[in-house]
């Protein structure tokens, strides 16, 4: 199951085009270096593969690995251990709006299970899979760090939380008909106060 | 070991003082307590990621993994208690619950870590009846041959790569479960020291790709012997089976090659066996064709009555084969042998054409001067000792081409006179432990032997050359040319000694596998070739004569360091073939010269009664004259071509392997390792 | 119960202005030159008589922690916060970043002026990009103002402060593997000895210490040790963030008094039990990692370090999970389980292949097809990983499979002895 996770696989594929840092991640990418000790660029590699992977549709072409690995004068080998580690660095091409559904026992004993059903349904993706339109992909996903306010899935950068089945419905529909969602809690929460 | 450095420690409650500075499992072992181990390996980085080395100590609630645990005073170590053998059958069993437990179908099956450990601690099956996770196989080259659901992750490949081969290809992707080992994006390795992590690889999962299901390791018969495909004389130990070579792995030695052997020695025995002289030939209407050694002996015989013979010394000539050529042609005159066939200049001492730096010293250097030398190509294991020195800050200097290694370098330029440069000359300063390697690159081209004095008035006034050390290092890649050059069979020529010699006029020229008679100066001599490769050499000379490999008898080669050591023979010479000294014996016999040796212990006894000093295995000879003349600097602008293009085909013998063939294909055809920062 | 007044996090849950202005009001960045004014030690002295121990689930003396920083060293120091936040059951340190980040930054500062450090990472998980924004702003506001940055303050020390973000692996919230990704690898947990205080974050003296930890700094010192200390008990100081999750009927987070009954916990803020106090089956009281504890031990429990502890579990990240008897205990372990297969770095053997095997165990035991030899056998398993690995993570996998042997073992045998008459 995890090991088709776009984030988490092994495998990297070229995309077929030179990958080329666009004019403002260069000036971005000045910044970043110098955030760390200038023997230690290394350092740089997580946010820059954070660059690419926006500039580049979402994901970590090979293209990609190789122009970061000449950024940072790092082997290629080394970059490519860090994007296949960490689950954020999608090694695949995913869907316009990738959907992360935690699946860990403090959302899941709030009906995580059920959300998920709905998320497929409404998608009509299966786990690990991007719909035809390219419009989703639907992961699984270990916990978010948001458990008061669970179930949560994550929708690219936004946390959509407090779910039940129709408000997840909502989301999907409204991504489907381009309608801007409320980001964070369904229930009208501000943040995890009881309410 | 001085004593504040000593602290007192109980092992298994017996008290022992020790280093302070040693690891737990380092002062178990003084202790002679043996402990289990997977990942950890004294050549490279401290991983502790097996955890089979665990011990207790005492007071301390956990176990600890005694590689990476630090000593400390009073410290109490326990190796042998309940306690800890069921820590460490639990990671043994770990390991084996992924592992395919396929040993008798393993090469790795009798020498196998996994495999002892796991007698060892015995090992329930039956606790595990989950399927086993199966991990696809990497391509990495022709060499090694991956089978990774074995893999245990114990990441010494990944440590050897970044650290010893300094070519950071190998890595561990992605993680937990789903870790896996590959190259990038599954190329070969472009290392020449590459096949080293079949020996470091703890389980099967990288093996010999050539070696592949060859044979199992009791029935090889083991011989020590000698890398002879470069000039630094790494320990090898070759296993064979009746006629044939199966395997060459390294022999521990830490003056020499610690324990990394190249790829070149390891992979192209292949190339022993192809295209073989297996009988005597003699040229008939311009072909070679079959024939007797009596025949050829007749031919010879009269060929060389009366005669004016050269004999050039090929690159593999052992030290008892060099000595047998110069007796024999003793009676022949004078200066009619030549062993530097490539023009090397020298001065007539010793230390004007070896490495002058011990090799085991060559790490502490801070600052390496590299001059029409390619070390990567030329002798990867000086490389080693080089990129060592790099990781202990030191700064590598270029003058000839600018060439790519596996360390940063700072070209300074093509001329041999960039010895002048400034930037050098400012770090020279700050250096206290500054080496020069002048390779054959510029040696063979060297018009004047100022030049050489030069080096040794430049290498004096800048610590290169001080308080009785030398570090002033000449590089010849052949094994055969210290040993040659001490034995003196070269002329005296110091400079373009065989351009020279070219210009004079033999009528026979006597080759001991030296490929240089087919140059077209000696297109009117009459040609005999002493060899075990039809090549170029064989193809021009009238007649051929088979000799042995120097794995088919024994010899004494002295490194470049100047060290004597012995080849071993493994099996009989192939087909008809004959030691070089028995044919030069059966020659002098038919034209009534005197050589009164009649077995190879004589050859030997006499060898080491001429040339005592030549014979004392594995001691560094100790050079009598030393240079002390102090000419002016000045260099010529000599043009630098390094005497070796291609790692893989560097020789008769690597041409005709189809392994080195592949490598040829597979790592030189593509791009080769990028510059690193 | 904690009373207004001694309330550390005033706008945990965003109902004020969460920026400089906001925080002003609430305190914040009054009186921070005076701080700074205090010799190092000095500063390292008050919080340790605070007797504040560690957020970030050990509970190591924060003040102590600090003390080992070398002093004078000439070297670069560092301090590192550890914003990782992965524990299953945790969400406090989202709220103080995304709510009150001015917190965070000011605690930042002080701590580093005790260390010597003048320099400091906040290593935030990457899915929390909404509370990145927040903090990045936040800094940014400091930095306007010179709060922090050269002459922080106008105190005369110069402190510069930058965020790393994560990008998904919780093992980057241990300590070490968290230096190893800021450094630009792989997560994976570094051996120990050394320790961070000597070679940490580039080879320099480092303090690793979490949101929480920091955050509370400036409060403690402006309020004084004193004051932390008398609310909750001897060595277990203070107020505390915490997240409730699972089945009551309001999850919720809240700063309570250190050491508040774990009962009162739920029924006060979380609204109860679902389905009510007899309906729990049991909770988890620390985060993912601590094991379960019996209805009747959540009975009389007190949410603090010593107390847990003796109750054969721990306060961990304060991530209470509650589970209703509506609910299989077993699945809910075994998507611990598959949390932690999927978490291990793969680096050590028991944890890379212990993992993998106890989560294969626990689907089996999800399936009631587990014989009560072959439960032995995982609980012996669980063994061979804890104390066997170079991280805590293979510690916190077994933990919560023992902690429910130990607790439903009758139970699990049951449903074994059920399936086995089904078939
Ligand atoms: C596997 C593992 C994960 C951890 N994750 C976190 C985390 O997400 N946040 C955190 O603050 N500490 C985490 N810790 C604890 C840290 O290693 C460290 O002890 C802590 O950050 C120290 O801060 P404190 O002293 O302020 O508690 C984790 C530890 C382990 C072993
Ligand atoms: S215990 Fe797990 S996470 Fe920690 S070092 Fe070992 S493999 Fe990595
Ligand atoms: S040998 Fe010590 S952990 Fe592997």
């Amino acid at each position: 199951m995890s090991g088709n996770h776009p984030g988490l696989s092994n495998t990297f594929i070229h995309s077929g085009e030179k990958f080329e840092w666009s004019k403002e991640n260069l000036q971005s990418i000045k910044k970043i270096i110098s955030r760390y000790p200038s023997e230690r660029k290394q350092s740089a590699v997580m946010p820059l593969l954070y660059l690419a992977q926006e500039q580049n549709d979402n994901w970590i072409s090979i293209e990609c690995i190789e122009t970061i690995a000449e950024t940072l004068s790092m082997p290629k080998i080394r970059v490519t251990e860090v994007a296949s580690f960490y689950s954020m660095y999608n090694t695949q091409p995913v869907g316009k709006n990738l959907i992360q559904v935690c699946r860990t026992s403090p959302c899941w004993l709030r009906g995580s299970n059920k959300i998920t059903d709905t998320i497929c349904k409404e998608t009509k993706c299966q786990i690990n899979e991007t719909s035809e339109d390219n419009l989703f992909t639907v992961v699984e996903v270990e916990c978010l760090g948001a458990c008061s306010n669970g179930p949560m899935i994550q929708i690219n950068n936004d946390f959509y939380e407090d779910l039940d089945e129709t408000s997840t419905k909502q989301i999907i529909d409204n991504i489907k008909n381009d309608l801007p969602n409320k980001v964070g809690s369904q229930k009208g929460r501000r943040s995890s106060e009881n309410a | 070991m001085s004593e504040e450095n000593l602290i007192n420690i109980k092992i298994n409650h017996k008290d022992l003082q020790v280093d302070k500075n040693l690891t737990v499992m380092q002062a178990c072992e003084i202790a002679g307590e043996e402990i289990p181990r997977f990942c950890y390996h004294d050549k490279l980085s401290i991983a502790g990621n097996c955890r089979m080395c665990l011990v207790e100590i005492e007071k301390a609630p956990k176990l600890a993994s005694s590689c990476t645990m630090p000593l400390m005073d009073g410290m109490s170590i326990i190796t042998n208690s309940e306690k800890v053998k069921a820590g460490r059958k639990g990671v043994m069993e770990f390991l084996l619950i992924n592992h395919p437990l396929d040993c008798p179908i393993c090469d790795q099956g009798g020498e196998c870590d996994l495999q002892d450990q796991a007698m060892y601690y015995g090992f329930d099956k039956s606790r595990y009846s989950e399927n086993k996770r199966a991990v696809e196989n990497k391509n990495m080259g022709p060499l090694v041959n991956t089978i990774m659901t074995r893999c245990i992750h114990c990441t010494r490949c990944v440590r050897f790569a970044t650290e010893v081969a300094g070519v950071p290809e190998i890595g561990m992707l992605g993680r937990g479960e789903n870790a896996e080992i590959t190259t990038y994006l599954e190329k070969s390795i472009t290392s020449e020291l590459s096949g080293n992590v079949i020996d470091l690889c703890p389980v099967g999962a990288l093996t010999s790709k050539p070696y592949q299901f060859k044979a199992r390791p009791w029935e090889l018969k083991r011989t020590d012997s000698i890398d002879i495909f470069d000039s630094v004389g790494s320990n090898i130990r070759i296993d064979s089976r009746a006629q044939e070579i199966l395997r060459v792995t390294p022999r521990v030695n830490e003056s020499i090659n610690e324990e990394w052997i190249t790829d070149k020695v390891r992979f192209n025995y292949d190339g022993y066996y192809q295209q073989r002289i297996d009988k005597p030939y003699i040229k008939k209407s311009s072909k070679l064709e079959p024939s007797s050694w009596s025949d050829a002996i007749k031919i010879l015989k009269s060929k060389l009555k009366n005669s004016n013979p050269l004999a050039l010394v090929g690159e593999h000539t052992d030290l008892e084969t060099g000595f047998a050529i110069q007796k024999f042609m003793s009676h022949f005159g004078k200066d009619n042998i030549e062993c530097r066939t490539d023009n090397q200049s020298i001065l007539p001492i010793l230390d004007s054409y070896r490495f002058n730096t011990p090799i085991v010293n060559i790490e502490d250097a801070d600052l390496v001067i590299l001059c029409g030398t390619n070390p990567k190509i030329e002798s990867p294991i000086i490389n080693h000792k080089i990129f060592k020195s790099y990781n202990s800050g030191a700064e590598v200097f270029n003058i000839g081409d600018d060439i790519l290694l596996n360390y940063p370098t700072h070209y300074l330029g093509e001329s041999l006179s960039e010895l002048n440069n400034d930037l050098l000359k400012k770090h020279l300063k700050k250096a206290t432990n500054p080496i020069l390697i002048i390779g054959s690159g510029f040696l063979n081209q060297l018009n004047s032997n100022d030049t050489i004095k030069s080096l040794f008035s430049f290498a004096s006034k800048n610590k290169i050359i001080s308080d009785g050390k030398n570090n002033l290092n000449f590089l010849s890649p052949y094994a055969s040319r210290v040993g040659q050059l001490l034995l003196g069979n070269t002329s005296p020529d110091n400079c373009q000694p065989y351009t020279k010699l070219k210009k004079k006029s033999f009528d026979t020229i006597l080759s001991f596998g030296s490929e240089h008679i087919a140059d077209s100066a000696f297109k009117e001599s009459f040609k005999v070739y002493f060899g075990h490769h039809g090549d170029e050499g064989a193809m021009s000379a009238d007649i051929v004569l088979p000799t042995p490999l120097y794995t088919e008898k024994n010899g004494i080669f002295i490194n470049i360091e100047g060290r004597p050591q012995e080849a071993k023979k493994c099996h009989n010479p192939i087909g008809e073939a004959k030691e070089e000294w028995k044919i030069l014996k059966e020659l002098s016999n038919q034209l009534s010269l005197n050589f009164e040796i009649n077995t190879f212990d004589e050859l030997r006894q006499d060898l080491s009664h001429n040339y005592p000093n030549l014979v004392n295995f594995h001691e560094i000879i100790i050079s009598s004259n030393k240079y002390e003349d102090q000419s002016n600097i000045s260099f010529e602008g000599s043009s630098c071509i390094y005497p070796i293009q291609n790692f893989y085909m560097s020789d008769i013998i690597s041409k005709n392997s189809k392994t080195m063939a592949k490598c040829v294909e597979d790592i030189l055809s593509k791009p080769l390792l990028e510059k690193s920062a | 119960m904690l009373k207004p007044q001694d309330r550390v996090f005033q706008n945990l849950h965003g109902q004020d202005d969460a920026f400089l202005e906001g925080a002003r009001k609430r305190g914040s960045w009054s009186n921070t030159k005076e701080i700074l004014s205090k010799e190092q030690n000095e500063v390292i002295e008050l919080v340790k008589s605070s007797q504040l121990r560690g957020r970030g689930g050990a509970g190591f003396s924060t003040g102590l922690k600090w003390s080992f920083m070398p002093k004078d060293t000439g070297k670069q120091h560092y301090l590192v916060v550890n914003a990782d936040e992965s524990e299953p059951g945790t969400c406090k340190d989202r709220e103080i970043i995304r709510n009150d980040p001015h917190m965070l930054i000011e605690g930042c500062l002080i701590a580093s002026y005790a260390i010597q450090a003048t320099k400091c990472y906040i290593y935030i998980r990457g899915e929390y990009h909404y509370e990145y924004l927040q903090l990045e702003k936040a800094i940014q506001e400091a930095y306007d103002k010179n709060l922090i940055g050269k002459n922080a303050c106008g105190s005369g020390f110069d402190f510069d402060l930058y965020v790393h973000r994560g990008a998904g692996a919780y093992i980057c919230g241990e300590e070490t593997a968290l230096l190893e990704s800021l450094e630009g690898k792989k997560g994976q947990p570094r051996l120990k000895p050394p320790f961070p205080a000597g070679v940490g974050l580039y080879g320099m003296p480092t303090t690793i210490n979490n949101v929480e930890s920091i955050a509370v700094v400036p409060t403690i010192l402006r309020r004084g040790p004193d004051w932390f200390k008398s609310i909750g008990k001897e060595n277990n100081t203070g107020t505390k963030i915490f997240c409730i999750s699972g089945n009551v009927n309001n999850p919720c987070t809240v700063e309570e008094e250190m050491g508040i009954p774990l009962k009162e916990l739920i029924e006060k803020h979380a609204g109860g039990v679902e389905g009510g106090w007899n309906n729990l089956k049991a909770i988890i009281p620390g985060g993912s990692s601590t094991p379960m504890l019996a209805k009747d031990v959540c009975e009389t429990v007190l949410m603090n370090f010593d107390d847990l502890r003796a109750n054969g579990s721990g306060l961990g990240t304060a991530g209470v999970i509650v589970v209703n008897k509506d609910n299989n205990i077993t699945e809910v372990i075994e998507r611990f389980a598959h949390f932690y297969k999927h978490e291990s770095c793969g680096q050590c053997t028991p944890c890379r292949e212990g993992t993998g095997w106890m989560f294969r165990m626990m689907q089996k035991l999800v399936r009631g097809e587990i014989s009560p030899e072959q439960i032995e056998l995982l609980e012996n398993v669980t063994k061979q990983v804890e104390g066997h690995t170079i991280c805590a993570l293979g510690d916190a996998a077994a933990w919560p499979i023992q902690g429910l042997i130990k607790n439903f073992k009758s139970e699990l045998i049951k449903n074994y002895k059920k399936k086995l008459k089904a078939s």
